[in-house]
């Protein structure tokens, strides 16, 4: 087990562009399991790749376990990485392909079924050991993949996107999986994605990427409740955060803390979403004019545009739990509100957070 | 006509070239070979006149036909060992992109593009026992006598080392363009992955590339031991067999006999010794292009 650092570390693929990775200071926990979450593009899977040591990076440090790696070839990092693709090697059987790292390592050979048994076995593919990864699925590719990770007992793991070339529903399973797994192995793990929902499930921390630099880094409450700018505030949360200019200020609110008023007071079975919203002290009123609602089963999305005072004809989006029962009419204006405590606000130039200013939601 | 009637000959009339083709190019030349084998035919002789096994007999007892089958065999290995060791190394050199590198793919593709004789006909001149290149950079270099320079074409020994090598120059190209095709289509990740598992550039290259590479890798040796093994335009242009038949191969046995020594017959029948290292060949090309597609 080991903490992986970086220090001002840098990836310029063609001089005089943008770097690809910027300037990116981190450092892991023990036994972390930390996510990369970024765009396309984003320059996480560079970063990742700087961490394995499958691409050199133009400045800075990576220190894994407190000890610069830079020079170090990937194999002497004492890592293991999980590719998207799963890079199984086609021509060996599971079994062969698990004990690779073993044969590479010059394990010693009587220890190697032992191991594999053992990797295997805390993965369910036991029965799976003399076939080839063609014959396989993709849920038992990525079982394989993560056996070999695990074999040889890295300090740690490297995840590039290991579930998105499996369906959906399969998605989901493996992801809790993936998360019971790294908990009883307790190895520090860095998982690079671009779903944030799976960022969100399994990360302990979350590090959010843009353009090659670290946007923010906290946890998933943190991160969605407490973005650091406008660009965290929109890539995470579907829809994502409305943001509304007033002045010099963007004012932001998630789709899910702005209510339609009129049911707040007095009703005795309120949902629960809206008894939250009483408990958290004043709000602030706003007139919502609905344009259209989209119907998604567990919840209903209303789309429109802010009325009257500064907001005026400005877009919003609110998102109720189907269990509120309210009919709302295209084209009709309705009370609508955010609790004051859930308003954020960003620096209209920068895009980064600063203090509340309320006072100027209040003027004219 | 309907459309049918048109559709029904639209294919035949498409697959007609090549099916003459094959046939009075290949069909009837091997058939001739075949009949010319168990004949006495010379050249001049009109009418075939069978005399069964006779030809065979012959040549059997002759030693040249041992010694060509022998040189044969040394050409067609040497060849292929060296081939598929440059290709090799200049596949791994080419890969990676760097200044200057389409250029120098260039430069390695020329002697595959060059006509084979017109070549050959330059490497004569390079290994001239008068005006060689060889011999003159070695004699400024003081590393043999200007008197004693090596007679390239002229001794046993170095003349089969300057065949095999010639047309190794003439394989590589061809082969070191599959390697790179083969190399290339290896996704990215699995060295990558092996690195990360801890493998050097030698496990990496012998247990996980070759085996990838394997389907392919059969196929450039395959070919390349058809185009060694029925060579003889490099064999006839450099050394026309000599000295002493130490360089005579089948192919050019089969020529020597046939056609310069008027036997027909007994050429024909030594060039019919070819067909079932061919067929081998062939039938080992087959099958791996199936498990190539297989995969």
């Amino acid at each position: 087990m080991a903490v992986v650092e970086t220090r001002n570390l840098t990836k310029v693929f063609k001089q005089g562009e943008l770097g690809a990775v910027n300037d990116v200071n981190l450092v892991t926990r023990e036994g972390e399991f930390l996510v990369f979450l970024g765009p396309s593009g984003s320059g996480k899977t560079t970063l990742l790749r700087m961490i394995a040591g499958l691409e050199t990076p133009t400045s800075g440090e990576i220190l894994i376990g407190g000890k610069v790696v830079n020079n170090l070839s990937p194999r002497d990092r004492r890592i293991a990485m999980v590719f998207q693709s799963y890079a199984l090697y086609p021509h060996l059987s599971v079994y062969n392909n698990i004990a690779f790292p073993l044969k590479a390592q010059k394990v010693p050979k009587e220890l190697h079924r032992q191991k594999v048994e053992w990797a295997a076995g805390l993965l369910g593919i036991g029965r799976l050991l003399e076939r080839k990864p063609r014959e396989l699925s993709g849920g038992e590719r990525q079982r394989v993949a993560l056996a070999r990770a695990i074999v040889r007992e890295p300090a740690v793991f490297l995840l590039d996107e290991p579930l998105s070339n499996l369906d959906a529903k399969l998605r989901t399973a493996a992801r809790e999986e993936l998360e019971q797994f790294q908990q009883r192995v307790a190895t520090t793990t860095i998982y690079v994605t671009h779903d944030q929902v799976e960022a969100m499930a399994m990360g302990d921390r979350v590090v959010v990427m843009n353009f090659g630099s670290v946007r923010q880094i906290g946890t998933p409450a943190e991160v969605y409740d407490d973005p650091a700018d406008t660009f965290v505030a929109t890539f995470l949360g579907s829809p994502p955060m409305n943001l509304v200019e007033v002045g010099d200020v963007i004012v932001g609110f998630r789709p899910e803390h702005f209510f339609p008023v009129a049911q707040l007071a007095g009703r005795a079975a309120m949902p629960e979403d809206l008894r939250a919203v009483d408990r958290e002290g004043p709000y602030f009123p706003l007139s919502f004019r609905v344009s259209h609602e989209e119907y998604l089963g567990a919840e209903r999305i209303l789309y429109g545009h802010l009325e009257g005072g500064r907001f005026h004809q400005k877009k919003a989006v609110s998102r109720l739990s189907s269990t509120h029962a309210a009919r709302f009419e295209s084209g009709s204006v309705y009370a609508f509100a955010v609790t004051e405590q859930r308003l954020k606000f960003f620096d209209r130039e920068k895009g980064v957070r600063v203090p509340p200013v309320l006072d100027i939601l209040r003027k004219p | 006509m309907t459309a049918v009637g048109r559709q029904r000959w639209l294919g035949p009339a498409m697959f007609l070239p090549s099916v003459l083709y094959i046939a009075v190019l290949i069909g009837v030349p091997f058939v001739l070979a075949i009949l010319y084998a168990f004949s006495d035919a010379r050249i001049g002789t009109t009418g075939i006149h069978l005399v069964g096994l006779e030809n065979f007999r012959s040549i059997l007892h002759s030693p040249s036909f041992h010694k060509a089958i022998r040189n044969s065999i040394v050409f067609t290995l040497s060849a292929q060992v060296i081939v598929i060791v440059c290709s090799n190394i200049l596949s791994v050199a080419l890969e990676k992109p760097f200044r200057g590198r389409g250029f120098i793919r260039f430069l390695i593709l020329l002697p595959w593009v060059a006509p084979v004789s017109l070549g050959t006909i330059g490497w004569k001149w390079i290994l001239d026992s008068i005006y060689s290149v060889f011999s003159w950079v070695l004699i400024t270099a003081h590393m043999v006598k200007p008197y004693a320079a090596p007679m390239w074409l002229g001794e046993p020994h170095l003349a089969m080392a300057s065949v095999v090598l010639v047309h190794c120059w003439r394989l590589i190209p061809f082969s070191t363009v599959i390697m790179l095709a083969g190399r290339s289509a290896i996704p990215k990740e699995i060295p990558e992955a092996a690195a990360i598992d801890g493998a050097g550039f030698w496990r990496t290259f012998f247990q996980i590339r070759i085996p990838i590479m394997a389907p392919i890798l059969s196929v450039a040796v395959l070919f390349g031991i058809i185009f060694t093994f029925t060579d003889m335009t490099v064999v006839y242009i450099l050394t026309a067999g000599g000295p002493f038949d130490s360089t005579q191969t089948l192919p050019s046995l089969a020529f020597a006999t046939g056609i310069q020594g008027s036997d027909l017959a007994a050429g024909a029948a030594i060039s019919l010794f070819l067909v079932p290292v061919l067929v081998a060949v062939a039938y080992l090309m087959l099958r791996v292009a199936h498990r190539a597609e297989v995969v």
